[in-house]
Parts: C-alpha cells; sequence; structure tokens
C-alpha cells in the first residue's frame, strides 16, 4: 500500500510498504478514506520530536472503512465506517477506567523510553515516534488499529469532512474549552488559531463563554476565527501588545482563562524569540513556551490556564512566580479523545457544529510532502490539509 | 535486605558524592544532546553524519540518561559510576573507530577524545573512591560478601484482583507469557519445577527450581536448586492496592551470571539491563492480566531498531506464542 514516510528533517515521501496485519486478537484493519495532517505533525517534520526513524508512517488523524478485525473485536463488523482516536487505549488500565484514555498504561510497547525522559509514560499515539510506541499511523490506504473494541467510533450519514475532526482536532479544542470550567460571564482569551485553536473558540462559545478573544499573527486566520469559529475579538500580535490589549478588553481584570494552542515552537516578538529558537538550537532548552509565558502573565488572578499545544521536553524562563502569587490553577494533557467521541457526535448531528470549516485545502495521499510544506509556510493561507486516498 | 545506606556524613564521603552528583547530571545533559540532536552532534565531535552515526550517538544518549538518572536517583550510586567507566571505554572505541573512517574529521576527534579521556579519568577517580568507602563502609557493618550477585527489585499495579494475579502467577507455566527471557517452564510436582531460558549469543540456560515459600494470595518464593548455570532466588509480593485500583506486586531477585560483576556490566551497556528487563516483564504481566495478551507495534514486533510501518512478515505474532 502507499504510506507517507517520515524520512528525516523536513522531508515525508508517499512509499510503497507493507500491507498492515492483524497482529493482536482486538486489533481492526481500517481502509483509509480520509486522513488529515496535523499541526503536531509538523513538530516532527521539523525534528524536534525524538526518537523518529526514517520510514515511519505517519499520520494520527484518520478514519476510514472497515476491513478485517481480529477475533476479540466484537462490536465492529467488516464494512463498517469507523473514525479513529489519536491515543491508543486498552479501556481496561487504572487510567482508562477513570475516561484519562491518553495515559493508557498498556498501549506504549516502547514505554521504558518515555519513562526516562517524563517518569511515566502515557499512552501510545499512530504515527508519532518511537517513545509513544513505533505505531505506524493512518496518512497511508490502511492503518490498523489496535483496542478497535474501545477506540473508533461508527459513524454514518454523515460525510467524512464533516466527521473526520473527531479523531483529534475538534475533542483537542473542545477539551481545552471544558478544563476552563466557563461559568457565565467568562472571558476566554485562545492563543493561536491553528485549527486546534479554532475549535477551542468554537468550543468556548458552545460552552456558554461570554466573549472569545482569539490571538495570531495571521491575518485569514484570525478573519477564520471571527467569522467562522466565533470569537468576538481578534489581536494581531504584530501590530498591538496582547497584554495591554487583553486589559483593555476585560476591563483590567484579564481573560478569566487562557488557552495556549500553540506548543513548543511558537513564534513571538523579535528578542524573546530570538532567545528562545538560540536557546532550543543550542539544545539548552528543547520547546520555545512563548505564547505560555504570555498567557500567565496575561491570566486573571485565580484564574485557569489550560494548556493543549504540544510540548515535547523542557522550558525555561518560566513564570513560576506569577503563576504561583495569582492562584492559577493549571490543566493540561494529551486529549482523552474516547471520552468526547459519543457527546461531540451528537453535537455534529444535531448541527451545532459543522467541524469541516477549517477545511482549505484537500489533497490526494500522494501529494502528503506537498500539503506538509504549504501547512509549514502558511502558503495560500493554508489552514487545514484532508488528504484522500 | 536493603543494600548499605550511604551516608554522607562520614569522613571523606561528601565530595565524592557530590562529584558523582555533578558527573550524574553531566550524563543527563549529554544523553538528552546525543538523543534530541544526534547529527548535529556527530559533526561536533567530528564524526561522518551518516544513519549509523546518528543512531550509535542515540543509543548512547539512552545510555547517558539511564546512567545519569541512576546517579542521580541512587543512595550509594557506585555502579552507576562504574557503570559511566564502562560507557567512556565505549565511547573512546566509538571514537577510535571514527578516527579511521574517511569520512571523519580528525581534528575535532582529537578535541572530542581528550575531553572523554578527562572525564573518564573523574569517573575512575570517583568510581573508586566510592568502592573503596563502600567497602570500608560493608566491613563496618560486619556484613562482607552481601553484595555478591545482582539484585533487582521492581514493582507494578495491576487493575485485577489480588486472587486473580496470585494464582496466574503461582501457575509457572505462565511465566513464559510474560517473561521475555524465559522460553518455557514445566512443572514436575508439587514442588519442582524446570527452567529453560534464552541466554547470549543463540544458547540457552536451564535449571530446576524448587517452590520455598507458598503463602496464598500474599507471597511465593522459589530458587534454583544446586548446580544451575545460573544460580537464582525470587520472591513475588501480592499486596491489596488502595482504594480499588488492583494488586500491587512486589519482585525481587537474586542471582549469579555466568561471568560474574563484570557479565552484568557488559550486559548493562548493550541494553540487557537487569532491571530494565525485570520492569519489561512486568510491564507485559500487566499487558496480559488487563488486556489480554502482550501488546504490539508495529515496530515493537521486530527486535532492534525497526521503522513504525507494518512489515512482510512479523517476527512475533500474539497468536502464533
Amino acid at each position: 500500500m502507499k504510506a507517507n514516510c517520515w524520512m528525516g528533517k523536513k522531508k515525508v515521501e508517499v512509499r510503497d510498504v507493507p500491507d498492515p496485519k492483524i497482529l493482536n486478537s482486538r486489533d481492526a484493519i481500517v481502509r483509509v478514506t480520509s486522513t488529515a495532517i496535523c499541526g503536531s505533525d509538523l513538530h516532527l517534520y521539523n525534528g524536534f520530536i525524538p526518537t523518529m526513524e526514517r520510514g515511519d508512517v505517519l499520520g494520527h488523524e484518520f478514519m476510514g472503512e472497515v476491513v478485517e478485525t481480529g477475533s476479540g473485536v466484537k462490536n465492529l463488523k467488516v464494512g463498517d465506517r469507523v473514525v479513529v482516536p489519536f491515543p491508543i487505549a486498552c479501556g481496561a488500565c487504572n487510567m482508562c477506567q477513570r475516561d484519562l484514555f491518553s495515559l493508557c498504561e498498556n498501549s506504549n510497547p516502547n514505554a521504558w523510553i518515555a519513562e526516562k525522559l517524563m517518569g511515566h509514560s502515557p499512552a501510545g499515539l499512530f504515527g508519532y515516534s518511537h517513545m509513544l510506541g513505533g505505531y505506524a499511523g493512518g496518512q497511508a490506504e490502511y492503518a490498523r488499529v489496535p483496542f478497535a473494541d474501545v477506540g473508533p467510533i461508527k459513524v454514518n450519514g454523515l460525510p467524512d469532512e464533516q466527521v473526520l475532526f473527531l479523531s483529534d482536532i475538534f475533542p483537542t479544542g473542545y477539551m481545552g474549552a471544558e478544563m476552563c470550567n466557563i461559568q457565565p460571564g467568562d472571558v476566554i482569551a485562545v492563543w493561536g488559531c491553528g485549527p486546534v485553536g479554532q475549535f477551542a473558540i468554537a468550543s468556548a462559545k458552545l460552552l456558554g463563554a461570554e466573549r472569545v478573544i482569539a490571538i495570531d499573527r495571521f491575518p485569514y486566520r484570525l478573519r477564520m476565527a471571527a467569522e467562522k469559529a466565533g470569537a468576538t475579538e481578534t489581536i494581531n500580535y504584530e501590530q498591538e501588545s496582547v497584554l495591554e490589549r487583553l486589559l483593555e478588553l476585560t476591563g483590567g481584570r484579564g481573560p478569566d482563562a487562557c488557552i495556549d494552542a500553540v506548543g513548543m515552537e511558537a513564534h513571538g516578538h523579535a528578542a524573546i524569540y530570538a532567545y528562545d529558537r538560540a536557546k532550543q538550537a543550542l539544545m539548552l532548552e528543547s520547546d520555545r513556551p512563548i505564547a505560555l509565558r504570555e498567557a500567565i502573565m496575561a491570566c486573571r488572578p485565580g484564574g485557569v490556564l489550560s494548556v493543549i499545544g504540544v510540548y515535547g521536553g523542557f522550558i525555561d524562563k518560566f513564570p513560576m512566580g506569577p503563576l504561583m502569587n495569582k492562584s492559577l490553577t493549571v490543566r493540561t494533557g494529551q486529549t482523552h479523545v474516547q471520552r468526547y467521541l459519543r457527546p461531540l457526535l451528537d453535537r455534529i448531528e444535531r448541527g451545532e457544529i459543522d467541524p469541516s470549516f477549517v477545511i482549505t485545502h484537500r489533497l490526494r495521499l500522494e501529494e502528503a510532502s506537498e500539503g506538509f510544506e504549504m501547512f509549514l509556510h502558511k502558503r495560500d493561507n493554508c489552514e487545514k490539509v484532508v488528504l484522500t486516498a | 535486605m536493603a543494600p548499605p545506606r550511604w551516608r554522607e556524613g562520614n569522613g571523606t564521603g561528601k565530595s565524592v558524592v557530590g562529584t558523582a552528583r555533578s558527573l550524574g547530571w553531566f550524563s543527563i545533559g549529554l544523553g538528552l544532546a546525543e538523543v534530541a540532536m544526534p547529527r548535529r552532534l556527530a559533526r561536533m565531535i567530528g564524526m561522518d553524519e551518516d544513519d549509523s552515526s546518528r543512531n550509535i550517538l542515540f543509543a548512547y544518549g539512552l545510555r547517558e540518561i539511564a546512567t545519569g538518572v541512576a546517579i542521580l536517583t541512587s543512595e550509594r550510586p557506585t555502579g552507576a559510576v562504574w557503570a559511566r567507566v564502562g560507557g567512556d571505554v565505549l565511547d573512546l572505541a566509538t571514537l577510535g573507530r571514527a578516527m579511521a573512517d574517511d569520512d571523519s574529521n580528525r581534528g575535532r576527534l582529537t578535541a572530542a577524545t581528550a575531553a572523554v579521556l578527562g572525564v573518564a579519568a573523574l569517573d575512575l577517580f570517583t568510581g573508586r573512591r566510592l568502592s573503596r568507602d563502600g567497602e570500608r563502609d560493608t566491613m563496618a557493618r560486619g556484613g562482607a560478601g552481601v553484595e555478591s550477585g545482582i539484585r533487582v527489585s521492581e514493582t507494578v499495579t495491576i487493575a485485577r484482583p489480588r486472587e486473580e494475579v496470585y494464582r496466574f502467577w503461582r501457575d509457572f507455566t505462565n511465566l513464559p507469557r510474560f517473561m521475555e527471557h524465559l522460553e518455557a517452564v514445566q512443572v514436575l510436582d508439587d514442588r519442582r519445577s524446570h527452567w529453560r531460558a534464552r541466554a547470549p549469543a543463540g544458547s540457552s540456560v536451564e535449571w530446576d527450581a524448587e517452590l520455598i515459600e507458598d503463602q496464598p494470595n500474599e507471597r511465593i518464593s522459589w530458587r534454583s536448586v544446586q548446580e544451575a548455570d545460573v544460580a537464582n532466588t525470587g520472591t513475588v509480593r501480592f499486596q491489596v492496592a488502595p482504594g480499588n485500583r488492583g494488586t500491587e506486586i512486589h519482585v525481587s531477585l537474586r542471582y549469579d551470571p555466568p561471568a560474574g560483576r563484570l557479565g552484568a556490566l557488559v550486559a548493562k551497556l548493550f541494553g540487557e539491563e537487569p532491571s530494565e528487563q525485570v520492569k519489561g516483564d512486568l510491564r507485559r504481566l500487566k499487558q496480559v492480566l488487563e488486556t489480554g495478551e502482550v501488546v504490539h507495534s508495529d515496530a515493537s514486533v521486530h527486535p532492534g531498531l525497526h521503522p513504525a510501518q507494518p512489515s512482510a512478515a512479523p517476527a512475533t505474532r500474539e497468536s502464533e506464542r
């Protein structure tokens, strides 16, 4: 089959690889009908996530048709149309039992590597390094889905483009907003208007936020946030001071909750960006936490910092003093996608949201490399690339 | 049988432990650099920037991190500091081989070799001081010989009832399902069983074991009977985890590897670290009891490095085991 493979830093290539097979009794094989390139794939593309191997099949946002099931899969049958969540979760361990699926204790066969870097290992993920499992991803014609009796959700009727993002970015944005514990009258600020940021904005509105302020540097992304996701105000950080503007917009209180939908490769003003970029290049810190620092400074005392942007390692100049003295609550995590599938599919079916609004480019799987380049450089107002096999 | 505690207050110990800690942090820093940017580092020290250099530096990085963590987390880091000495030897050998490679930058390699030699001298000095002080400590407690053999203690929590976990372990024929090196266990009678394990270089070792303690749902102990290739003894304890979290398993093993401590040190350098091995076995036990089988990814079915893509013929399939 054809699959999009990581071939080194800034290099992906669609290659012929063997078809996947059932390896565990609870596996299913899915013929992928739609798959997407995620912002977190760019961290792999840019070489910031360790333990990638040349030839790794990428992709953790995908859906398709079941073509084979292992003997332990009773809830799915050949021909079912399913969306697959990006974290792999067994459903039986203590974490899964508490609905913390992205912390599954059994799905990472390479847990020992992650334990060295983080103390404990999170769940295995599709197409996201060997440290997180060494699983082939879904930017391919077929994918093997472990624990198919736990993860995938059956979808009927709705087109791919409306349900594909249940695999990651819609639940991720939604969890980011849910962690804010939104109360009547709350103002939420969202750093980053990539696809996850767009869903964080839309979800904050769904959960009853009074106002949602979107922060980015690309006018087309801010425009989408205002026109499609429902942001009430936008801030272009290249044109005005984020902190000053947020104070002005909130009568000096600061946003009640701040969502970091940017993560480890943030951009920012020249001096601080150069500082973090240089330290990252010299391996003195692995992540550039520019948005995170700003969110801490901006947040209302007693407010919530919700971190859904991906971080990989270590950061520096972390404003712990402001965080502590302002009594902020930090909430974060890889998304526990399995717990959001049903409720969010219901919202889509009821017409409360149509997630396809983020799609700007539709390419064929063979054009994956072009898609990565376009997405990385925000060429042609690129927001979200969907690939079809 | 806790190892003798390292007391920072006694005599010369304090500064040596301080040096050891610095070496631990140095290991972690260097290790992170090797893991994160192996190619860049290869260029910096003058090695050819090909895939094999990258893989070597990446593996060495994991080794450095593990050693660093071991130094910083143990009360008396003697063994971990000696592991650094072993690592230095490996590093020097690698640099020596790179020196013979036409694509290498010899000036940079010479500088890197000098740096490793400097650090190696410090490692050696620290290791000798720690060993000497440690012996003195042990002698003072009248416990000479306590250190013989290799001891490993590991633990895991399994979300299953204690009775079930105990029963599974008590049937020794189940052990090869999660102990990677065990090929088969044959139960001979109430107390005795015959074990066969894979050994390095394709050989295998066999021995008879006897049950020496069996307290249902609490504790099982066994030991090899005389003339075993690898004399060994083990105890597993089952304890109810609080708040419906299942069962805590505490395993402690002691064994004398064929080549003694040197054999163990060499095995450590090549990733066969005994505690990692046991930890991996317990992780697989948890998978078997909680999910029904050992969990595989596309890469994990292969021994050693393999890209995360399906393979034409998987090396091990659960259904065939």
